[in-house]
C-alpha cells in the first residue's frame, strides 16, 4: 500500500480536532463553547476537503513518523473512508450548531456544560482515526477513544438513570474492547503483523484464525449493539441529552459497523463460509423485529427512538450474508454485490441524518415539556410546525418511504436479497419496515389530534427547530448525488467485492 | 508442553473468567473486576506469543502494545470506578437491579 500517493490529510484529520479538544480546555464555559463550534466548523471543512483530495488522487496514505509498515502505522483515505468521513463532518456539524444553541438555553435554566464541546472533539477525533487506521492495533485505541469520550457524553447530565445507564454503556464497551483485542493477540500471534492490507494477503485458515474471528466478531458486535447484546443501546442512547443521543445513536455506533465490515471483507475472507453470513444475517434480522417491536411499545419518545436505532443497525447485519456467496458462485456472476453494497452504504448515511433529526427534535419537545410522553404530543403541528415537519420527514426515511435515503437503502436491500435468491430476508425487510410505519404514524397522529388536556409548550428557540429540519431533509437530498457516490465508491477495492468461500467439502483450499 | 503454551492456556481461561464474570454478576464492582480479569488475559496472550517461531530473542512489538493496552484498561476502569461512586453517592445501590 506504501506505493500510494502520500498526504498530510489523513494525520491532519485526526490531529485538528485533537489540538482544538485541548485548547478549548484553556477556555471557561463560554470561551469553551466559542472553540467548540468554531472548531466543529474548522474540522468539517477540513474533512470536505480532504474528500475532494481523494476524489481527485484517489486513496491517499500517510506514513506516521516515517516508519514504514509493518513496524509503523499507515493512515489511509480510501473512498470508502472517505464516505464515512464526510457523513461524520456533515452530520456533525448539524449536531454542533444544535449544541451551541441548545446549551445556551440549558445555561439560563440548569447551568450550561461546557464539558461537551472537548468530548465531543475528542470523539470526533477517535472516531476519524477509525475511520482512518489499517492496522489492527491501532483500531483498537481509536475504539477505546471514541467508546470513553462517548460514555463521558452520555452521564455528562449526572442524573442518576444517565449514570447507571453509562456505567452499562461503559462495561458493554470495555468487554467488547478485550474481547477485540484478544483476537488482534491471536492474529499477531500467528501472522506477526497487524496491517489490515498485508493481513488480506498471509491469513491463513485455521483453527486460530477462526477463534480470533468469532472473538472480534463478538466485541464489534457488542460494540454496535448487535442483536443480543443491545441491552444496553436503549437506556444509554434514551438518558444522555439530545445532541449527546444524536452523536451516539446517529453516528458512533456505525464505527463499529464499519470496523466489522472491513475486517470481514478485508481479512477474514479465508475463514468466513457462507453459515457465518448466514448467523449474522439472523441476529440482524432478529434485531430488525424485535427493535422495532420494541420501538412500538413504547410510550416515551426518546426510548422510541433508540429502540428504532436497533432496528435500523440490524439492517446493516442484514447486508453480510449477500456479501458471503455460496459455494459454487463467484464474484463476477454475483450480481448483487452491488446493491447490497449500496444499501449498507446508504443505510449507513440515512440512518444517521434521520436519526439525528428525530433525536434533536425529541430534545426540542422535551426542552418545550419538560418531558417526552407521548401523550403529550397532542397538537403538535400547531404548536411546533417545524418539529413536527422534521419528526415527519425523518420518519418517512426510517421507514423508507421513496423518496427518502432510507427508501434507497431498503429498495437496494430487497434488490440485493431478490438477486441473491435469498428470498428469506425480504419478509424481514418488508415486516421491519411496517412496524417503523406503526410506531411513527402514531406519532404523527398524536401530532395532528385536537390537544385535549392544557399542556403547555414553552417557546423554544426557532434556530434549534430549524437544524433538526434540515438534518431531516438532507436524509432525503442524499438521493441525489446517488449516481456520483456509486461511481466514487467503485473505485475502492473493496466496494463491491463479495467473498468466495474456500472451505468447500470440508478441507481448506488455497485458491 | 511447552512454557509458552502454559502462559496462552492459563490466558484463555483467564478471559473466559472475566467474559463469563462480566455478564453474570450484577455488583458494580464484581463487574469492573471481571473486565480486568478479561484484560488480564488479553495480555498475557500477547507477552505469551512473544516468543514465537524460532525467535532467538522475545518479540518486543507485543510488549509495546500490552503496555498501551495497560494504560487504556487503567483508564477505563479509573472511569468505571468513578462511575460507580456517582451512582452509589446518589442512590446507595451497589448492583444493577434489573439486570439483564
Amino acid at each position: 500500500m506504501t506505493h500510494l500517493p502520500t498526504s498530510s490529510f489523513p494525520a491532519l484529520l485526526v490531529g485538528l480536532p485533537i489540538l482544538l479538544a485541548t485548547l478549548s480546555l484553556f477556555f471557561g464555559s463560554k470561551g469553551r463553547a466559542v472553540v467548540g463550534l468554531a472548531g466543529s466548523l474548522l474540522t468539517t471543512a477540513l474533512s470536505l476537503i480532504a474528500i475532494a483530495e481523494v476524489t481527485r488522487r484517489g486513496t491517499v496514505i500517510h506514513i506516521l513518523g516515517g516508519w514504514d509498515p509493518p513496524l509503523g502505522i499507515l493512515l489511509r483515505i480510501d473512498p470508502l473512508a472517505a464516505v464515512f468521513i464526510g457523513m461524520l463532518a456533515l452530520v456533525g456539524v448539524f449536531i454542533s450548531l444544535y449544541a451551541w444553541w441548545y446549551f445556551r438555553v440549558r445555561e439560563a435554566d440548569t447551568g450550561g456544560l461546557p464539558q461537551f464541546w472537548p468530548l465531543w472533539l475528542f470523539l470526533w477525533a477517535g472516531m476519524n482515526g477509525l475511520f482512518l487506521s489499517n492496522d489492527l492495533f491501532n483500531l483498537f485505541v481509536t475504539l477505546e477513544v471514541v467508546g470513553i469520550s462517548a460514555v463521558a457524553l452520555a452521564v455528562l447530565s449526572g442524573k442518576t438513570t444517565a449514570l447507571t445507564a453509562g456505567l452499562r454503556y461503559l462495561l458493554a464497551a470495555i468487554t467488547g474492547s478485550m474481547a477485540y483485542l484478544f483476537g488482534v493477540a491471536l492474529i499477531y500471534g500467528s501472522t506477526g503483523t497487524l496491517d489490515i492490507s498485508l493481513l488480506g494477503q498471509v491469513l491463513e485458515p485455521g483453527a486460530t484464525t477462526t477463534f480470533a474471528l468469532l472473538v472480534i466478531t463478538l466485541g464489534l458486535m457488542i460494540k454496535m449493539a448487535g442483536f443480543p447484546f443491545h441491552f444496553w443501546l436503549p437506556p444509554a442512547h434514551s438518558a444522555a441529552l439530545a445532541p449527546v443521543s444524536a452523536l451516539l445513536s446517529a453516528l458512533v455506533v456505525k464505527g463499529a459497523f464499519y470496523i466489522l465490515l472491513r475486517l470481514w471483507m478485508e481479512v477474514f475472507g479465508v475463514s468466513l463460509t457462507y453459515a457465518a453470513g448466514q448467523l449474522i444475517g439472523v441476529a440482524g434480522a432478529v434485531a430488525v423485529i424485535w427493535g422495532s417491536w420494541q420501538a412500538f411499545m413504547q410510550t416515551s419518545l426518546k426510548l422510541i427512538v433508540a429502540h428504532s436505532s436497533v432496528a435500523q443497525l440490524g439492517y446493516l447485519l442484514m447486508v453480510f450474508p449477500l456479501l458471503i456467496l455460496a459455494p459454487g458462485v463467484t464474484t463476477d456472476s454475483a450480481d448483487w454485490l452491488s446493491p447490497a453494497w449500496t444499501a449498507g452504504i446508504y443505510q449507513v448515511i440515512s440512518h444517521a441524518f434521520a436519526k439525528a433529526s428525530f433525536f434533536l427534535s425529541a430534545g426540542i419537545i422535551i426542552m418545550a415539556l419538560g418531558h417526552d410522553r407521548i401523550e403529550s404530543l397532542r397538537n403538535l403541528v400547531g404548536n411546533m410546525r417545524i418539529t413536527a415537519m422534521a419528526i415527519g420527514l425523518a420518519g418517512v426515511s426510517l421507514i423508507g418511504l421513496p423518496p427518502s435515503g432510507g427508501f434507497m437503502a431498503k429498495w437496494m436491500l430487497l434488490k440485493g436479497i431478490f438477486l441473491s435468491g435469498q428470498w428469506w430476508w425480504a419478509p424481514v425487510v418488508l415486516t421491519g419496515s411496517l412496524l417503523t410505519a406503526g410506531y411513527v404514524f402514531m406519532l404523527l397522529r398524536l401530532a395532528f389530534a385536537p390537544a385535549r388536556e392544557m399542556d403547555t409548550f414553552r417557546p423554544v428557540p426557532k434556530s434549534l427547530e430549524v437544524v433538526a429540519l434540515l438534518l431531516a431533509i438532507g436524509s432525503f437530498l442524499i438521493v441525489f448525488p446517488a449516481d456520483f457516490l456509486i461511481q466514487f465508491l467503485e473505485s475502492s477495492a473493496v466496494f463491491g467485492s463479495g467473498i468466495e468461500p474456500i472451505m468447500e467439502g470440508g478441507e481448506y483450499g488455497n485458491n | 508442553m511447552e512454557t509458552y503454551q502454559i502462559y496462552s492456556l492459563t490466558s484463555a481461561v483467564l478471559f473466559v473468567i472475566g467474559i463469563g464474570g462480566v455478564f453474570i454478576t450484577r455488583h458494580f464492582i464484581k463487574k469492573i473486576i471481571a473486565t480486568m480479569i478479561m484484560g488480564g488475559g488479553v495480555f498475557l496472550s500477547f507477552v505469551s506469543f512473544a516468543e514465537r517461531d524460532a525467535l532467538t530473542f522475545a518479540d518486543p512489538v507485543p510488549h509495546a502494545l500490552v503496555i498501551t493496552g495497560i494504560v487504556v484498561a487503567v483508564a477505563s476502569a479509573a472511569f468505571a470506578l468513578a462511575l460507580a461512586r456517582r451512582i452509589y453517592q446518589q442512590t446507595g445501590d451497589i448492583s444493577f437491579s434489573n439486570d439483564k
